[in-house]
């Protein structure tokens, strides 16, 4: 059995780091880069690059095939599709609840005051 | 693990929000992601003690989520887990955090609802996860 609970904890704790979400925003503009590709934009070492496509690759969100002395990353958009999922859910279920608990005890505090006077 | 944190300033005093938030008359004004109306609404409010809440989309179907209170300050915070009972969305437990802060036109709440680490989570969770997540899927495919 798949454990769906570790999946998503793993995809969350993958996507927290700023570097990892901008090497996941990278492939998704241009999907099957190079690590030396990826590694570009940032002022970090290869090395450290690659420890972050390990993390990403351990979340399921990237693979790694390796054709000569190439290593393409690839997206892998199931473990994000997921994630997400699970904050647009809570989202709209939070977000419309608490305009309507805001109205509701803005109307509580009017009738407060006017019992007050 | 993730959270979403929201963020609302409501033209009410803390105490007033925090009991539209804790008591059963309050859960039933506002609880649910659409206007549906809430069926059932339960509150024991104290330390330990627990919530449930059934409620009907305006799809018509039904979802049931309850919890048990972890922390309650008033009128500042409260902390409670999370979990469907029926029309289920989650497959486990995870924790809502709300805290009050009075500020000059009422109280500004900022609200997290986070998943709970793995450990937690496999405790609180033992089987069953398979039809949860059939039910996850089912209330991702409707339209919002």
């Amino acid at each position: 059995m798949v454990n769906y609970q570790r999946r998503l904890n793993r995809t969350f704790a993958a996507l927290v780091d700023p570097t990892r979400r901008a090497i996941l925003a990278h492939l998704q503009r241009k999907d099957g880069a190079s690590v030396s590709e990826l590694a570009e934009p940032f002022s970090i070492k290869l090395p450290a690059v690659m420890k972050h496509l390990d993390v990403l690759a351990d979340a399921g969100l990237v693979t790694r095939s390796k054709a000569g002395r190439t290593v393409t990353v690839r997206l892998r958009a199931q473990p994000m599709r997921e994630a997400m999922q699970w904050l647009r859910h809570y989202e709209r279920f939070w977000s419309s609840s608490l305009d309507r608990l805001a109205l509701y005890a803005k109307e509580k505090e009017a009738m407060a005051r006017s019992e007050r006077r | 693990m993730t959270s979403l944190t929201l963020v609302r300033r409501i033209n009410a005093r803390p105490s007033i929000v925090f009991d539209a938030l804790t008591t059963a008359e309050g859960i039933a004004q506002w609880w649910g992601p659409d206007a549906g109306p809430v069926l059932v609404a339960e509150s024991d409010v104290r330390i330990g003690g627990r919530y449930r809440v059934r409620f009907r989309l305006l799809d018509g179907s039904e979802h049931e989520s309850s919890g048990t209170y972890l922390e309650l300050v008033k009128p500042e915070r409260v902390v409670m887990t999370w979990r469907w009972l029926a029309g289920g969305a989650d497959p486990g437990e995870s924790r809502v955090e709300i805290t009050l802060r009075a500020i000059p036109e009422g109280t500004e709440l900022t609200f997290t609802h986070s998943r709970l680490h793995d450990e937690e989570s496999r405790r609180s969770h033992e089987g069953g996860w398979s039809g949860a997540l059939r039910k996850l899927e089912a209330l991702f495919a409707r339209p919002s």
